[in-house]
């Protein structure tokens, strides 16, 4: 049996259709427009939270008992965790902008000898502000421990030096978003929220609404091959999301004043491979659901996790392992890293790349579920 | 393609869970004919006609359809068949000239502008080229949704009931439009509920719970039946009416107006029945022909009693 071959007149005819249907369905085109606004007025303001166990990094070039004792002191109360010690400036860049730490501690030269002679050495905490709520208790923690917090040691000749305002002199140094904005955070955010949300939707019902209409079984009747149907059904909307994004961007430049650092052209390339994840998804979707209704529910079953697991609502790293786990499953994680690192970080593409890689394996695992899924019958 | 027949399938048959769908169905179906398929709500013409299509996977069974295997050939299938299904399936959000583009793209047709171009001629539809397919009436619906299975050029028509709610006037045109196809060469292959319609088939195959239960042409059916039939008429005939299902040798009592069909297998018992009849004086009674309507009635109580 000779296998029907790919027809680029076909998917051009599928996809022609789908526009004109776009078109003319007025409320999923007002959908798309009036998500972003609604949600970018609603979303104004984020959730409290006090998360710990945040992820820290030491440069440490005095190894003494003095800064032993800091880093323990630090570490006791419970905001950080210190995964890494490096030796180099430019590693510390590549942490930040990478998104792996969020606070890194420089301990100086001489700070032991310092501190011995009462000249109160600077301790350095560098602070990645993007993300104002994540980073808040942990920094009040540090302001508190840090006067007391080498009182232990003081002993003998050194007691003079707990008088107040304390050995250490503490400077914080907040990288990002110095005036702690929350909404530098959130407004990039938002626009991997609203992709989310709208994207899943409209594809998920694509199919059900053909099978509600009656014409499925007409587009089933003709020779039509699956991957055709899922391009075909997926195009429109990519530049749909293109809309949306144009609106987000220029909410965020007007009303919020957020700053683009990074690389347009980036941003672009990023967003097209993370609106097509989310549209595969939503066709995935819509070949397991028999109605609209279904679909819906399903895409808001969907949608759910995402917003609430995927550092959006809540800081990712202050998550349980599990909750992170998952997290890392959904697109949205993923993406929110990328924007986040493009517009406020000024992150290159090999910053990104770390997040970009999990986008392709799943939009490869969703494509093939979904390609495995439909099938031509009404079986 | 090769041999007579256009569709041959064997044995073939769907199950839905429980429910047996179709039965092991057989049927042959000529080139050029009009094939009429019928049975009542739920028989199995449409799961039949699915299978033939390649829209559902057989779970026993073997045939043919245009030469190619239906298990196994769906795609080459598709492309030669033009298949109109029960419901209104063109796009109503799309115009009567975007649905017909859509199809010939579907199809590959070579330029498929002057294709549509042609086919909204053909049926007087140039006029309203722009509207939505979703704004026509039901006797243009069904027009334009024969016009758009015939865009590829098919070489078999399948069509699911495709005048259900439309009006006398309509059917009869969309009838003669079917004979002429058939006249080229076209075969059709069309379930309906309609009598009329039965009667303008070359052949019929008639379907109750899944199960052929006839095929042939309507005298062949009407003789198959093995019925005697006996037509009642005058002023008694309401009050006999309910009296007459009771009795040795009536299958069925039919009105037709001011007129009772009395049919039944056995003739002997249904002519007993008929002659204690005889004397009133405000019944006339004459043994007639039996209609394709009375058989189908009669292949249905059967039906029902095998059940």
């Amino acid at each position: 049996m000779a296998r029907p071959r790919f027809s680029l007149t076909r998917l051009a005819g599928m996809i022609r259709k789908e526009f004109i249907q776009l078109q003319r369905d007025r409320l999923t085109f007002a959908m798309l427009i009036g998500i972003p606004m609604m949600q970018l007025i609603l979303f104004g303001y984020a959730i409290n939270a006090d998360p710990k166990y945040l992820p820290a990094a030491i440069v440490q070039a005095d190894d003494s008992e003095f800064s032993r004792s800091y880093l323990q002191a630090l570490e006791n109360t419970g905001y950080f965790n210190f995964i890494a010690r490096v030796e180099r400036r430019e590693e510390v860049e590549h942490m930040f902008t990478a998104g792996e730490v969020l606070f890194v501690i420089t301990i100086p030269e001489d700070f032991s000898r310092s501190l011995v002679r009462g000249e109160r050495p600077a301790i350095l905490l560098e602070v990645d502000a993007t993300d104002p709520i994540a980073i808040g208790p942990a920094i009040a923690a540090v302001q508190t421990v840090t006067p007391a917090a080498l009182n232990r040691d003081m002993e003998g000749v050194l007691q003079d030096l707990k008088a107040q305002p304390g050995p250490i002199d503490l400077r914080i140094h907040r990288r990002y978003n110095p005036e702690n904005i929350t909404q530098y955070n959130t407004v990039p955010g938002l626009i991997g929220v609203i992709l989310t949300l709208t994207l899943v939707m409209v594809t998920a019902i694509a199919l059900a609404r053909e099978r509600e209409r009656g014409t499925l079984e007409y587009l089933y009747s003709m020779p039509l091959l699956p991957v055709e149907v899922m391009i075909g059904k997926i195009t429109p909307f990519i530049v749909g999301a293109y809309i949306q994004v144009t609106i987000v961007l220029i909410a965020a430049r007007v009303l919020f004043h957020v700053p683009i650092l990074g690389s347009l052209w980036l941003l672009s390339l990023a967003l097209i491979l993370f609106i097509i994840v989310n549209l595969a998804i939503g066709f995935t979707l819509s070949t397991i659901v028999k109605t609209q209704l279904q679909a819906s529910q399903m895409a808001t079953f969907f949608f759910l996790p995402s917003i609430l697991l995927s550092g959006f609502v809540f800081p990712f790293k202050g998550m349980p392992v599990w909750a992170q786990f998952i997290g890392e499953a959904l697109p949205l994680t993923h993406f929110l890293r990328i924007v986040r690192g493009i517009m406020l970080k000024d992150a290159a593409a090999a910053d990104i790349w770390p997040h970009i890689w999990p986008l392709m394996v799943i939009l490869l695992v969703v494509s093939t579920v979904a390609l495995k899924r439909y099938r031509a019958t009404l079986d | 393609m090769t041999g007579e027949f256009v569709i041959d399938i064997r044995n073939l048959t769907k199950r839905f869970g429980e429910l047996v769908a179709v039965d092991h169905v057989a049927l042959k179906v000529r080139r050029g004919e009009v094939f009429g398929f019928l049975g009542p709500n739920g028989s199995g013409k449409t799961t039949t006609i699915r299978m033939i299509c390649g829209l559902l996977t057989p779970d026993e069974g073997e045939g043919t359809c245009l030469g190619y295997d239906v298990l196994t050939q769906s795609a080459e299938i598709q492309r030669r068949i033009g298949y109109m299904t029960q419901k209104f399936s063109l796009y109503e959000d799309l115009s009567i000239q975007e649905n017909l583009l859509f199809i010939a793209r579907m199809y590959q047709m070579k330029d498929p502008a002057a294709l549509v171009e042609d086919t909204l001629d053909r049926l007087a539809l140039t006029a309203r080229r722009r509207q939505l397919a979703g704004n026509l009436s039901g006797g243009w619906k069904q027009r334009l949704a024969l016009g758009a299975c015939m865009l590829h050029e098919p070489d078999l028509l399948l069509l699911d009931e495709p005048t259900a709610g439309v009006d006398p006037k309509a059917r009869r045109d969309f009838w003669d439009q079917i004979h002429l196809l058939a006249t080229s060469g076209i075969t059709v292959l069309v379930s309906t509920h309609y009598m009329d319609e039965a009667e303008r088939c070359h052949r019929l195959a008639y379907l109750a719970n899944g199960r052929l239960l006839a095929t042939g042409t309507g005298p062949e059916l009407i003789e198959q039946s093995g019925l005697a039939t006996w037509r009642l008429a005058g002023s008694g005939v309401e009050a006999v009416s309910d009296q007459l299902k009771a009795m040795p040798g009536v299958e069925t009592v039919t009105a037709f107006g001011t007129r009772l069909h009395i049919s039944g297998a056995d003739h002997a018992a249904l002519e007993k029945t008929i002659a204690s009849l005889r004397g009133r004086a405000d019944l006339t009674m004459e043994q007639v022909q039996p209609g394709l309507e009375d058989v189908f009635i009669h292949f249905l109580s059967d039906a029902k009693e095998a059940a």
